[in-house]
């Protein structure tokens, strides 16, 4: 029997999993170790309202205060090796912690542009501490130039077009948001951008950043110019698990588990923006880098630990995303080569449901601005039956 | 005070129907033909419950699926923390009356 738990990665996950283990009713220690100095607080609002000042750092708050999980926090504190066989956790500055389970929930940072560091006004968005930079920033007013036009790019995008700034957003692909919903679904979300005076540079790459200690200009590669105060990097995030090296863990994009966060170490899972988890509805290992699974993974993952049948089958993908007052929601698993009609609404008028299909099956869905039908349709996506049980390939 | 806010034929079993006054109000017509009125903004952040899962006397939130027991406004699932606002409901000669509440939710 589990007597002490070390869950590394002090987030949405790592949080999800302590009251997991309480709910599954482990009894023995809990430690939680936090390379970030706050409590557990929520992502998704940073570049959202609390960008834009709506909401504060107080309301961010995941935890409650009327919860006893009798966790020990180590926050500000950042692991820095695992060693399963001797059980140990490696903290920086050298201690050594003894454990007798592991769970990583170490999410996830913000891709950077090589050789920009020096430069003042250039940011990226991962961390409370980035959104205060960043808000600050954008409170200075003036030019902002997006690099990469993902969700959290067009969200600050919209936010700091609502502050009153002059918004450029530039995106090396064709059409943004091509990867999670198809070129045709992108470029109809792309629109939003224009219809709120933000311009947007599609297919040119940035060539190189110009600027002594401030950022001057973002040029491009086909020699276009834009000067900007601000330049927000959003091109990415990058899994957190160079710490694991030499830890026995597969690592491969990711932590590599099965679809309960089983790794092929049985002392140790893996949850979380951290883990590539063998997805049942895309056929193969996926990073999933979204709120929903991040809170509901570790339940299946703390079960894997304890040995007990994951508690409820997996959830069909889910993201949102907030941008310019209009909500997007996306559910199930879209591949390439999946056809996508309208079934409701007008993306003229910025509110539509769309439906993705694979040999005639429905496999994912897309809601603009219609939350209730999304919902039902959200719903009646269902995993592939029967689940394909992952395989799982310890080295 | 009971405010008329719409036929009951207007808001069929299982469907919800957003009353939008100042604070706005979700009344849900279950199922089994009762009604409720909550608040419509989830206490999480922000979504309109009316746009939401109803099953049983449950709404699902339809951003982060929090959970409410719409007989008590009690959050049945997380993310939420505070319970939601109940309103008394009335359906008189048909028509759904609401008392909007004065004070806030507490925790009951
Ligand atoms: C700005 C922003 C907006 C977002 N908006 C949305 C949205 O609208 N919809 C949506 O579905 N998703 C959204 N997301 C994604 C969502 O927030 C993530 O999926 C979620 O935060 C993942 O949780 P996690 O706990 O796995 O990882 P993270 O939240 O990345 O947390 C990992 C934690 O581990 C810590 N850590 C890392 N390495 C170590 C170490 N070696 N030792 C100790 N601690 C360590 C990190 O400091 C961090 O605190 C957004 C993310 C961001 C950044
Ligand atoms: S807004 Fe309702 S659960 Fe988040």
């Amino acid at each position: 029997m589990l007597k002490k738990v070390a869950i590394v990665g002090a987030s949405l996950a790592g949080l999800a999993a302590a009251r997991a283990l309480r709910q599954q009713s482990y009894e023995g220690e809990i430690i939680a170790i936090g390379a970030e100095r706050h409590e557990p607080y929520d992502r998704p609002p940073l570049s959202k309202d609390f960008l834009t000042g709506a909401c504060t750092a107080a309301d961010l708050a995941l935890g409650d205060d009327d919860e006893d999980l009798g966790v020990r926090w180590r926050l500000g504190t950042t692991a820095t090796r695992l060693d399963p066989r001797a059980g140990s956790v490696h903290l920086a500055g050298g201690e050594e912690i003894r454990v007798d389970g592991v769970i990583v929930a170490t999410g996830a940072r913000a891709r950077r542009l090589p050789h920009t560091g020096h430069l003042a006004n250039v940011r990226t968005l991962r961390t409370l501490d980035d959104a205060v930079a960043l808000r600050e920033a954008l409170l200075g007013g003036g030019r902002l130039v997006v690099i990469g036009a993902g969700f959290i790019g067009a969200e600050v995008a919209a936010g700091a077009r609502s502050l009153g700034l002059d918004v450029t957003v530039v995106e090396a692909l064709p059409t943004p948001l091509a990867g999670p919903l198809g070129a045709e679904m992108g470029a109809v979300c792309a629109h939003l951008h224009g219809d709120h005076g933000v311009r947007l540079l599609t297919g040119t790459p940035v060539a190189g950043l110009a600027g002594t200690d401030r950022i001057e200009a973002v040029e491009l590669a086909d020699g276009t110019r834009l000067p900007a105060d601000v330049v927000l990097v959003g091109i990415g995030a990058q899994p957190n698990v160079e710490w694991l090296a030499g830890s026995g863990l597969a690592i491969s994009g990711g932590v590599v588990t099965d679809t309960h966060g089983a790794t092929g170490l049985p002392t140790v899972v893996a949850t979380g923006d951290c883990a590539a988890s063998f997805s049942p509805f895309a056929g193969r290992a996926v990073r999933a880098e979204h709120w929903t699974h991040a809170l509901e993974q570790p339940a299946a993952a703390v079960a894997s630990l304890l040995g007990a049948p994951p508690p409820r089958p997996p959830a069909v993908p889910y993201f949102w995303s907030d941008q310019y007052g209009v909500r997007i929601q996306f559910a199930g698993h879209r591949e390439e080569g999946d056809t996508v009609r309208i079934v409701d609404g007008d993306p003229e008028q910025r509110a539509f449901l769309a439906l993705y299909e694979r040999d005639g099956e429905p496999v994912a869905v897309l809601g603009m601005n219609q939350p209730k039908l999304f919902t039902r349709w959200r719903r009646q996506l269902r995993a592939p039956s029967p689940i394909p049980t992952a395989a799982l390939e310890p080295r | 005070m009971m405010r008329p806010v719409c036929p009951l034929a207007d808001i069929p079993r299982g469907e919800a129907y957003r009353w939008a006054i100042d604070t706005p109000v979700a009344i849900f017509h279950t199922d089994d033909g009762e009604v409720y009125a909550v608040d419509d903004t989830c206490t999480h952040q922000d979504a309109s419950l009316a746009d939401g899962w109803l099953e049983g006397c449950e709404v699902e939130c339809p951003l982060h699926a929090s959970r409410f027991d719409l007989r008590t406004g009690q959050v049945d699932a997380p993310p939420a923390k505070k319970p939601i606002r109940t309103h008394r409901v009335e359906v008189i000669d048909g028509v759904v009356h609401v008392a909007v509440a004065e004070v806030e939710a507490g925790r009951s």
